[in-house]
């Protein structure tokens, strides 16, 4: 079963996975989602209890319909079950493990054996050919190497395309940017803040990434939004490919862009998606929005059932124009996670971020700031000032602030204070972007 | 006729304005005048030297934004009355200044007032067309400075 990938065949409508006819595919989903189920029921007593509990069995999925009866696992299963309590082979044919930074509690630990880093490395080159890569490429892959998922996952699926990888992992912007000359590097891996970072790094050598050979950005990790895309393309003449995964299901490689950037393909012949109100926990049906729950139809060392991922999304079925018949759901915009709570109104920072955006020349360098005054909640924006919209007038100046702050209010329906700062003051992230700032407790207290 | 004048972005806070001229000082870039506008959050401090190319690139590289804007320098008599003739002009004209400030030269009749308009070509077209006053080029304010500093 540990075949050699076909590199060919993963990247030809004839026999890719991504161009398998409508009825072939939910085909292969419901054979595959019976084995899963089926293994998952006899190999993880936490996945047994539960069906157990709803008189179900694995014979009980006929259909793709019947997905419905599973019960939904969440992330709390994973720590509840730390460090292997999901399972469902015997550790001795365990290959790799990876692990969540548990900046909250306790790790979360995946498992995969032979035939799931396989998967993977497919679904990683798939994701590639799908962002128009292909061997000869130079890939700089700046996601954080180690117990996180991001930077093994893309390294292979690299070396399984056959490109070159330059695996520098995270940090060290001035040597990301001299490799990325040197190298030759024609494509980059790495969170968007960070390429934003990087863009900033290279101004500040004198650099314009624009006279490099880089040609596309893998982007993920992170939510960001289509405005962020289109400037990070601007400012320096690349494609800039959003990307979709998380550790639970796989790590990078559950979605992506294609060449139309039309919302991200799942690859769903091996991880099924689906749409619930998170409220209700009802599935909804396409074309609405709610949360994304995948179903791993493949991976054996650690399946997921119905996992939930709080990302808000919508799936379409519609055919994209590239021709893959997988189906797609809409760039995150969303993640319950890095919601906050603002005087009763729920905010997510892509909505300000959004709002930034849409202000004709803000590069999205912002961070808010919660704060409590007199037991009333106050939200502070700081916007770095560029100088591409900095002007020696305080009348102009005023007047951005207002356009920014205006823009904010309109989005969240919440008047902000917005802040212009001095550039390279907020601070930055090497990883991750440290959007929110939340010091209500502490004022409180 | 316009002279580059720097404007350099800074927020209202200890240090700031230090931090400034400690790099302009240590690049031996010399000032011949500035000025600043300040509001609760942030300030604007503009400054015209000869050195604008090489101030611009030491106050870059240490991270503050720049820009350069075109302002109009005009020679107006150094004596009670010689401000307000030529704001007579632009009240006459219907010019509208953005902001402007101003350097005397020690022991001579003549000052020079630096102001931004919107439309600085216009307005020197304007001033040279119905007046006498003088505009001056960066050659004139640069070398003006010089003579004020060899007679003190």
């Amino acid at each position: 079963m540990t075949a050699a990938l076909d590199q060919i065949a993963l990247f030809h409508p004839t026999s890719s996975p991504d161009y398998l006819p409508v009825d072939q595919l939910r085909q292969l989903q419901l054979q595959r989602l019976q084995q899963i189920v089926q293994h998952s029921y006899d190999n993880v007593p936490l996945f047994r209890k539960r069906m157990d509990e709803r008189s179900l069995t694995p014979t009980d999925i006929h259909t793709l319909e019947d997905m419905k009866l599973l019960p939904f696992t969440v992330k709390t299963d994973l720590r509840d079950e730390y460090p292997l309590g999901l399972l469902a082979v015997p550790m001795k044919d365990v290959v790799r493990l990876h692990a969540s930074s548990g900046t909250t509690g306790k790790p979360i630990v995946v498992a995969y054996n032979q035939d799931d880093l396989t998967t993977w490395a497919e679904v990683m080159t798939r994701t590639f050919a799908a962002c128009g890569m292909h061997a000869g490429d130079v890939v700089q892959n700046a996601y954080g190497y180690g117990l996180f998922t991001g930077g093994l996952g893309v390294h292979y699926g690299i070396e399984s395309l056959g490109a070159t990888v330059v695996p520098i992992s995270g940090g060290n912007t001035t040597r990301q940017v001299m490799l990325m000359k040197d190298f030759g590097t024609t494509v980059i891996c790495c969170t968007p803040s960070y390429f934003l970072r990087i863009i900033d790094k290279a101004n500040e050598m004198g650099l314009d990434l624009k006279d490099f050979p880089i040609r596309a950005g893998i982007f993920g990790a992170e939510p960001w939004t289509d405005s962020m895309r289109k400037r990070i393309e601007q400012l320096t003449d690349i494609k800039a490919y959003d990307i979709y995964g998380l550790s639970e299901i796989i790590g990078p490689g559950v979605g992506c862009q294609c060449s139309a950037q039309e919302g991200l393909h799942i690859f769903e012949d091996h991880f099924y998606p689906e749409i619930i109100d998170p409220e209700t926990c009802q599935p909804l049906p396409d074309g609405t929005e709610g949360e994304l729950v995948l179903t791993t139809l493949s991976k054996q060392a650690m399946p997921m059932l119905r996992y939930r991922t709080r990302d808000i999304t919508t799936i379409y079925n519609e055919q994209c124009s590239c021709g893959r018949t997988i189906r797609r759901i809409e760039r995150i915009g969303r993640r319950s996670d890095d919601m906050f709570i603002i005087r009763g109104v729920n905010v997510f920072p892509s909505q300000i971020e959004t709002a930034l955006l849409n202000v004709e020349g803000t590069l999205p360098h912002y961070q808010i700031i919660l704060t409590k005054h007199n037991d009333l909640d106050q939200i502070e924006v700081q916007v770095e000032v560029t100088a591409e919209h900095f002007s020696d007038t305080i009348g102009s100046l005023e007047r951005l602030r207002k356009k920014l702050s205006a823009a904010i209010a309109e989005i969240i329906g919440i008047r902000v204070n917005l802040r212009l700062v001095e550039p390279h003051t907020l601070q930055r992230s090497e990883g991750k972007a440290k959007r929110v700032i939340d010091n209500r407790n502490e004022a409180n207290t | 006729m316009k002279i580059q004048q720097l404007s350099v972005f800074l927020e209202n806070k200890p240090g700031q304005m230090a931090a400034v001229f400690d790099i302009l000082g240590k690049s031996s870039v010399n000032i011949i005048t500035m000025s600043t506008a300040d509001t609760e959050q942030f300030g604007i401090l503009r400054i015209i030297t000869p050195e604008w190319e090489k101030a611009k690139t030491v106050l870059e590289k240490g991270q503050f934004v720049v820009n350069l804007t075109p302002v109009i320098a005009i020679q107006v008599p150094h004596k009670p009355g010689g401000l307000s003739s030529i704001l007579a002009l632009f009240q006459n004209q219907g010019i509208n200044i953005e902001y402007m400030y101003a350097f005397p030269c020690a022991h001579t009749t003549e000052a020079v007032l630096i102001a931004r308009f919107e439309d600085p070509c216009n307005v020197a077209d304007v001033i040279n067309a119905t007046s006498d006053f003088k505009i001056l080029s960066e050659a004139d304010v640069f070398k003006e400075k010089k003579s004020c500093e060899i007679q003190s």
